[in-house]
């Protein structure tokens, strides 16, 4: 199948001797059920030795897919059509793209010589084996080691990636692991062999952004170490300035622009390399004039706590307590947006739903002005009062795909909250429904459709609609953008700021993404363990933060400008 | 793990009163007793029946106290002097009853039990592998119709067959000359001759469930991001899936246990009764007919003890397999 365009190539000249791999005109199918899917169209780059090429493309641009057709692992109902992936290196070139599943070339180049390293922490490790057997298993498989010398090299292995105490968490389990430290083992194991080529799908997506500044330093100190090629697939330019030599950038399975680092973020030829920057670019900004609160705050929290566990066992012995959310105290004013940030663990999560009193507190008051006559404390509300509340203040939730049933209509899922408070039926319900999505910016005659039918975006956008159906006062937006492409998180962001010009809302905007609240937000709380350690304008918890997690919280971010790296130097929080 | 054990069976204790309660009522709960339905049977067969000598055995068997107190008799001789009480239709004790055909049905149920394992567990990896392949289609059209056909039907359709084209003395557990006599090579080649079609008629329905869910398991479970990078170590295909996700599918394979033992001594009757086989179904049959109270209790009794210590050990070795389940 591949002779064809073989035979077309140009001969090339004396190949280029940094280059160990060269991927030239390749091409992957899909079949569906109805239809051929061509996921990689004619996609052709070199990688060289000690170099970094960034594969960049929004989700289903097919940047995945080709890192793993380097592997030669594709799904069953795919099949490389055309092209060649040819490896160079110590040995004579090999083209991988006519090995079979099962040569035995094939799966000495897998771990052997080509590593990989992708984006879950969670579930790419298996749960039920030690991570030490892991490794130790990659490495027999392609040196010549027995048990006791595989296992010594092993915690050399965990030490080399900066896990602390190798010889005990060698016999770990991955759940014993944070997500950093399993991201860490698995670059561990992928080196295992000590390849000539590591493959970096996405590998910083899921962690924290000072848990990513430390995993990109120890990928390039290992690749400086060892001189590998490197491929990184990512969907985060500020990443991609960071770290990468050369970028190529996909959309819709074909590489649209490569080129240095630096002329792709100064001189971007391709218009779609433009618009992923400029999405980029803008949320680096605050567009929002922050007016100085003025009037009696819509919503006070004073000194709110959560406790989880801590309660006495059956048998009498006290389970550990955990301080989820600890002495938290702010105002959020009518028409403000207040942002809180923090890492996986803070207490962020938590402390929206404390508001909601879908959790309850352990102790503290809410006190919320936003309904008519006097102001309602939230924490001693009975279950009518609750109900009345929940109408004021309304969720927007992080997943586009899990929040909606998908057995109900559009029609169905954003007329729910009319529907059971009762305030609109029949015609009534499906205009007010109609208005609503208009208002979001969806055509109203989709309301009869299943929300499989619409994109994420789109999908958040019902979600959108639905928050809005009972004119509340505030929304709680909990990672509400957090799962979005770039250019759709942006939109998704402009559409929440241009709904908020027309209703008289406030915002609480739960993030972990510092760019996003910056973008959106009026203030901003930092949690950290639970506590509130600093609060102030976006712009100065930005651009001049005080506390020293705030700082290392910062500096942490990517900076989207390959010419001034954040990252290199970052202040570090040891707490 | 120690301490986890001892709690739970010190939950068992209550769950056992309450078994033990249920039991009892539940032979109970039709009218009459042992002495009306043998009554019956007697004027049936023509016999005459002496009003006073049934009064005399109600008595002596104590069928006329009230239920608390019969209660009490019967639990109380199990719990303090380990007497499951009289058969009053075998006139023997009921744990020489029981005991007697405990090892056959033990001996049935766990080759059973290996057979299914052995058959469903190679079948189910390659089906979910090779998902709606020839053989995949073929092996699910066996699975149906074996999980379709009643247990009797086969059992009679083999017996039929092993004894008309192969010559083979069916039915029990033993041919007839090596019955009462002591353990020998052959009598265990003989018993050995006779197991299979018991093992295959009562393993066919089991197995045919457990290639559907090893199969719907593992087809999640390949799908995992950990299997790729199994692949992208190095692992050649089938040893990186039999490592890896069969490890994990395997889970409802150990969860099984809780429910089969139980099932293979109540589920099987009807086979059992087909076949001649010396267990306990059958013997649990004719003492609910008969309403032989003590019997019938003590069998329920016993399956609810053989469930609880399947949960248990089940529980168990599902924390052995998967070390994400810890005990506190």
């Amino acid at each position: 199948m591949s002779v064809q365009s073989a035979v077309e190539l140009k001969p090339v000249a004396a190949p280029d001797p940094q280059v160990v791999l060269a991927v030239e005109n390749l091409s992957l199918d899909f079949r569906l059920r109805t239809e051929i899917l061509h996921a990689v169209r004619d996609v052709s780059f070199t990688l060289k030795r000690g170099q970094t090429l960034c594969l960049v493309g929004e989700s289903g641009s097919g940047k995945s897919v080709t890192a793993r057709a380097l592997l030669r692992i594709i799904d069953k109902n795919g099949a490389i059509t055309g092209g060649r992936i040819l490896l160079r290196g110590k040995h004579a070139e090999i083209d991988i793209a006519p090995l079979t599943e099962r040569s035995r070339e094939l799966l000495r180049i897998r771990g052997g010589r080509i590593g990989l390293v992708f984006q879950e922490p969670m579930s790419s490790l298996s749960p039920v084996h030690t991570i030490g057997s892991q490794i130790v298993e990659a490495l027999r498989l392609h040196r010549r080691m027995d048990k006791a010398a595989a296992r010594a090299e092993t915690i050399e292995l965990l030490r080399q990636v900066e896990i602390p105490n190798p010889e005990k968490m060698i016999d770990r389990y991955t759940f014993e692991f944070s997500g950093g430290q399993r991201q860490r083992a698995m670059i561990a194991m992928a080196l295992a062999a000590d390849p000539e080529i590591l493959i970096a799908d996405e590998p910083t997506t899921a962690l924290d952004v000072t848990t990513q500044a430390e995993i990109l330093d120890l990928i390039k100190r290992l690749q400086v170490e060892r001189g590998m090629a490197m491929l990184l697939i990512t969907h985060d330019m500020g990443v991609v300035a960071e770290v990468a030599d050369e970028v190529a950038v996909m959309h819709f399975g074909r590489i649209v622009e490569q080129g240095p680092v630096d002329d792709i973020f100064h001189d971007a030829r391709h218009p779609y390399t433009r618009r992923l920057l400029a999405s980029t670019v803008k949320l680096e900004q605050n567009r929002r004039a922050a007016p100085a609160p003025t009037g009696e705050p819509v919503l006070s929290v004073r000194n709110l706590n959560k406790v989880f566990g801590g309660t006495p066992g059956w048998f009498g012995s006290a389970t550990f307590a955990i301080k989820a959310v600890e002495d938290v105290s702010f105002d959020l004013h009518a028409g403000e947006n207040l942002g809180i940030v923090g890492e996986s663990g803070s207490g962020k999560t938590t402390l929206g739903r404390l508001i909601l009193r879908t959790v309850e507190p352990t102790s503290g008051s809410i006190l919320y002005r936003g309904g008519e006559g006097e102001p309602v404390e939230v924490t001693a509300l009975g279950k009518r009062g609750l109900r009345a509340y929940h109408r004021d203040v309304r969720l927007v939730f992080q997943d586009p795909f899990a929040s909606l049933n998908p057995r109900m209509t559009v029609k169905q899922i954003v007329g729910d909250p009319l529907y059971v408070s009762g305030a609109s039926r029949g015609a009534a319900l499906e205009k007010r429904v109609g208005e609503l999505l208009e208002f979001v910016g969806l055509d109203p005659l989709s309301m009869e459709r299943y929300p499989h039918a619409f994109s994420g975006g789109q999908r958040q956008r019902i979600g959108i609609a639905r928050a809005l159906a009972l004119d509340p006062k505030v929304l709680i937006a909990d990672e509400a953008t957090a799962a979005l492409d770039v250019s759709i998180r942006a939109q998704i962001l402009d559409l929440l700021l241009d709904i908020q010009k027309r209703l008289p809302l406030s915002f609480i905007f739960i993030s972990h993404d510092i760019s996003v609240v910056r973008y959106f937000c009026d203030r901003v709380a930092v949690m950290h363990r639970g506590r509130v350690v600093e609060m102030g304008t976006a712009e100065e918890i930005c651009t001049a933060p005080k506390a020293a997690y705030t700082q290392s919280l910062i500096s942490a971010v990517p900076n989207p400008d390959p010419r001034h790296k954040r990252m290199l130097h970052r202040t570090r929080f040891r707490a | 793990m120690g301490r986890y054990v001892v709690k739970r069976l010190i939950y068992m204790v209550p769950t056992l009163f309450g078994m033990s309660i249920i039991a009892f009522l539940i032979i109970q709960l039709p009218p009459g007793d042992y002495l009306t339905s043998m009554i019956s049977r007697m004027t049936e067969s023509g016999e005459n029946v002496d009003p006073a000598q049934v009064a005399r055995l109600r008595e002596v068997y104590g069928l006329a106290d009230p239920v608390w107190l019969q209660y009490w008799k019967w639990i109380s001789g199990i719990l303090l002097r380990g007497d499951f009480g009289y058969s009053f239709e075998w006139n023997r004790p009921v744990a020489d009853l029981i005991w007697e055909r405990m090892g056959s049905t033990l001996a049935l149920s766990v080759a059973s039990l290996l057979f299914v394992w052995a058959v469903a567990l190679p079948i189910g990896i390659y089906s979910a592998m090779r998902r709606h392949s020839l053989g995949d289609h073929v092996f699910t059209f066996i699975g149906f119709i074996g999980f379709a056909i009643p247990n009797f039907i086969l059992a009679l359709t083999l017996m039929y067959v092993a004894y008309r084209y192969l010559g083979m003395s069916v039915g029990g557990l033993q041919s007839p000359e090596f019955i009462d006599q002591p353990w020998s090579w052959a009598k265990f080649v003989d018993l050995l001759a006779h197991l299979w079609i018991p093992i295959i008629v009562i393993g066919t329905a089991g197995t045919a469930a457990l290639i559907r869910i090893l199969r719907a398991n593992l087809t999640d479970e390949l799908n995992k991001p950990y299997v790729i990078t199994a692949k992208a170590k190095g692992l050649p295909e089938y040893r990186a899936v039999i490592k890896y996700p069969v490890r994990i599918a395997l889970n409802p394979f150990v969860s099984a246990i809780g429910w089969v033992l139980p099932e293979l001594i109540s589920g099987v009757t009807i086979t059992a009764i087909v076949l001649n086989l010396p267990t306990a179904g059958p013997l649990l049959l004719r003492a609910l007919v008969s309403q032989d109270m003590y019997l019938a209790g003590s069998f329920i009794l016993l399956m609810g003890v053989l469930t609880l210590i399947g949960m248990l050990v089940s529980d168990l070795l599902l924390a052995l397999l998967d070390p994400r389940i810890r005990f506190t």
